[in-house]
């Protein structure tokens, strides 16, 4: 009875003290939440960084970065192999652009489809089953790929990429049973939905005036989609980007089946390679206490490169949102 | 209705065992079931960790052990070989699991944990290594350690090498290129192949080595014995290796290798067992089993259980011997059934020994 008073007088609860609790009891619950963000970022940056110190002192950085060695040893105490990340490196890099370089367009060419072409009765299925994708285990799209897309669909494309175009180096022929390419299309396949959702809430938001307005100068569907939707968007097409290039970068499982498990960097997608998320998982379980440091000197590795990418990004951002401000105005 | 349907059943469950303790005392005990030398109920709960490649074995020990000895409650987790040894040096397990005996470091790192005499080594089962291979009309390839270590380095590129074609004088190989593919997780699979690979071969043992993991030259790595065996089925000229148990249960074409004798064997639960006949064992049962001949597959390896000569108290210790014990002298069965091969007569006599001094220092 008494919540039912206090409702029916909405002025009363500022005026109240117990308000006034609540109101500052709420900013701490608030404010523990940021923080505990803060302090397990800063143990997991801490101790991750700390185990893997002993291994970037004994290889050197550079060493460590730019090196193609990877030859763990087995002590307990010390370091004693050869750590050299250049090759994982190279394949995180690779997959992951791999897929950025298909999942981007289709994405977009999806996220306008919903938004501006179809109509509310296909639109709204079809954006459902788009985010259904996300929710798709990743193992699930390794194992799918390993036992039935890559084998059926992507080799006979791959041939015929290295039989065609094999004279540029990156479709240079033989194709090996697992190698880039099939991780990097999975991985495009991945990243797709995340990539097509927020696409398509940006495209959303995009004011019907504008839309009407270039309809009313005489535009066509084509010119008004390319002409006011997407250029208006495209500071969230680079956020949605980046957002699904990180999921690329950190994919583990299935790239590990998929990849190929190269130990050397090959410039072909058709030939093994080894991305880092994937050598990690691949290798802990066995690993001797030294080189589980050193695996985990390459996960303090990949978090580097994710923040210089997402750094990147939002100077990207930035200036797409002076450039944009600057056109309206 | 199975709530329904339970509660008879349940009644009846119960009846039958407190008739069975009934008569506990009487009755001749069934030896299948009767741990021996344990008249005594035990009451321990235990846990393992380790190895992935015995676990199917050891979980089927742990269940048929569970009707013998209800009191004893063990579960074993498969975490892999490195962790196994790491959990049991920080004595957060009660034994380990390892497809590697442990090393010297390893040992002396257990021992200042607990203070104690030896870490004991009990290998339980036996497994093979299979090249599996995946080629268009050709059967019943024989190959030999200096050719295998060829096509792993990629010196050897074609089905129709002259030194392959030596060893298969019936077969007609085709101008094809070999498919290679190796593991690329760390496992004691690889470890036994390439410990095999490392002692027959010096271009091997100089260029590559042996481990967990190693740079492979050439092939593609697949993830487990799935990704592999994806590898060569999926790909016509395929060659890989895979666990003997997986190769046999998904009926790979698998070839035959030439022994130290000369003999080209057949990868079987026979040959396996027959591999470690002639090498000699050292007393702390740390051992690879290479120069293999006779009748025996040259490409075996054993999987231990870590223990040790203290740190359990009694009803521990008492449990952990008891499993151990049934699982060598009634578990080759269940072994064999899943692909495993028991590790013979005159190894059992020596891993006995050293179930029995488990906790000796109390």
């Amino acid at each position: 009875m008494t919540s039912r008073t206090t409702t029916l007088n909405p002025g009363g609860i500022a005026s109240s003290g117990r308000g006034r609790l609540g109101d500052r009891a709420f900013r701490w619950a608030v404010a523990a939440g940021g923080i505990t963000v803060l302090l397990i970022l800063a143990l997991m940056i801490g101790s991750t960084t700390l185990d893997a110190l002993p291994v970037f002192s004994s290889q050197g950085i550079v060493d460590f970065l730019t090196g193609i060695t990877w030859d763990p040893g087995v002590s307990r105490t010390e370091i004693t192999g050869t750590y050299q990340a250049g090759v994982f490196m190279f394949g995180t890099l690779v997959t992951s652009l791999l897929a950025i370089t298909l999942a981007l367009p289709l994405s977009i060419a999806i996220a306008l489809f919903l938004s501006d072409v179809a109509g509310p009765r296909v639109a709204r299925p079809l954006a459902y089953l788009v985010e259904l994708l996300a929710a798709i285990p990743s193992v699930v799209y390794g194992l799918w790929g390993l036992h039935f897309f890559a084998p059926t669909v992507l080799k006979p494309v791959a041939k015929f990429l290295s039989e065609t175009l094999g004279f540029i180096p990156i479709f240079e022929g033989p194709v090996v049973a697992f190698n880039p390419f099939y991780a990097g299309v999975v991985l495009a396949i991945m990243i797709l939905p995340i990539i097509t959702a927020i696409v398509h809430e940006i495209f959303r938001a995009a004011p019907a005036a504008e839309r009407q307005a270039a309809y009313a100068l005489g535009a066509t569907r084509w010119e008004v989609m390319w002409q006011v939707v997407v250029p208006r968007s495209r500071p969230g097409i680079v956020g949605a980007t980046m957002l699904g290039l990180g999921r690329a970068l950190g994919e583990t499982i299935a790239i590990a089946l998929l990849i190929g498990g190269g130990t050397t960097i090959n410039i072909s997608l058709f030939q093994q390679g080894e991305s880092i998320a994937a050598k990690i998982v691949n290798t802990f379980q066995e690993s001797a206490p030294e080189a589980i440091d050193a695996l985990i000197a390459l996960g303090v590795t990949l978090f580097a490169i994710t923040i210089v990418i997402n750094m990147a990004a939002r100077l990207i951002v930035r200036r797409l949102g002076d450039l944009s401000g600057e056109a309206i105005s | 209705m199975t709530r329904i349907d339970s509660r008879p059943l349940a009644g009846i469950a119960l009846a039958g065992s407190l008739l069975v303790a009934a008569c506990g005392g009487g009755a001749a005990p069934s030896p299948a079931t009767q741990p021996p030398g344990s008249m005594a109920h035990l009451e321990a709960t235990l846990l393992g960790a380790g190895a992935t490649f015995p676990d199917p074995v050891y979980q089927e020990w742990i269940g048929a052990f569970r009707t013998a000895e209800p009191g004893v409650r063990i579960t074993y987790e498969p975490i892999g070989s490195g962790g196994g040894v790491q959990q049991f040096i920080e004595q957060t397990t009660d034994f380990g699991g390892s497809d590697a005996f442990m090393k010297d470091d390893e040992i002396t790192a257990a021992l200042d944990a607990r203070a104690c005499d030896a870490v004991l080594h009990i290998p339980t089962v036996f497994g093979a290594v299979a090249v599996a291979y995946n080629l268009a009309g050709v059967d019943g390839l024989v190959l030999d350690s200096d050719t295998l270590a060829k096509i792993f380095l990629g010196t050897i590129t074609k089905w129709n090498d002259a030194a392959i074609q030596a060893l298969n004088a019936g077969l007609s190989l085709p101008d094809e290129d070999i498919i290679v593919a190796h593991r690329s997780d760390g496992s004691g699979t690889t470890s036994i192949f390439t410990t095999y690979l490392d002692h027959e071969s010096s271009d091997w043992s100089s260029q590559v080595g042996k481990g967990k993991e190693v740079s492979w030259p050439s092939g593609v790595g697949g993830q487990g014995n799935d990704g592999v065996a994806a590898a060569i089925s999926q790909n016509d000229g395929g060659l890989g290796y895979v666990e003997l148990s997986y190769a046999i249960e998904n009926g790979l074409p698998v070839a035959r290798l030439v022994n130290d004798d000369g003999n080209a064997i057949e990868p079987t639960l026979e040959s396996t067992a027959a591999a470690a006949d002639g090498i000699s064992i050292p007393d702390d049962l740390r051992f690879n089993i290479l120069d293999v001949g006779g009748d025996g597959y040259p490409i075996a390896g054993a999987t231990w259980i870590l223990a040790s000569t203290c740190g359990y108290d009694t009803a521990k210790a008492d449990a952990l011997k008891a499993f151990i014990r049934w699982g060598l002298e009634q578990g080759d069965s269940i072994a064999e059934e899943l692909l495993y091969a028991p590790i013979g007569d005159v190894l059992q006599q020596k891993a006995l020994a050293n179930v029995d001094r488990i906790n000796e220092q109390g």
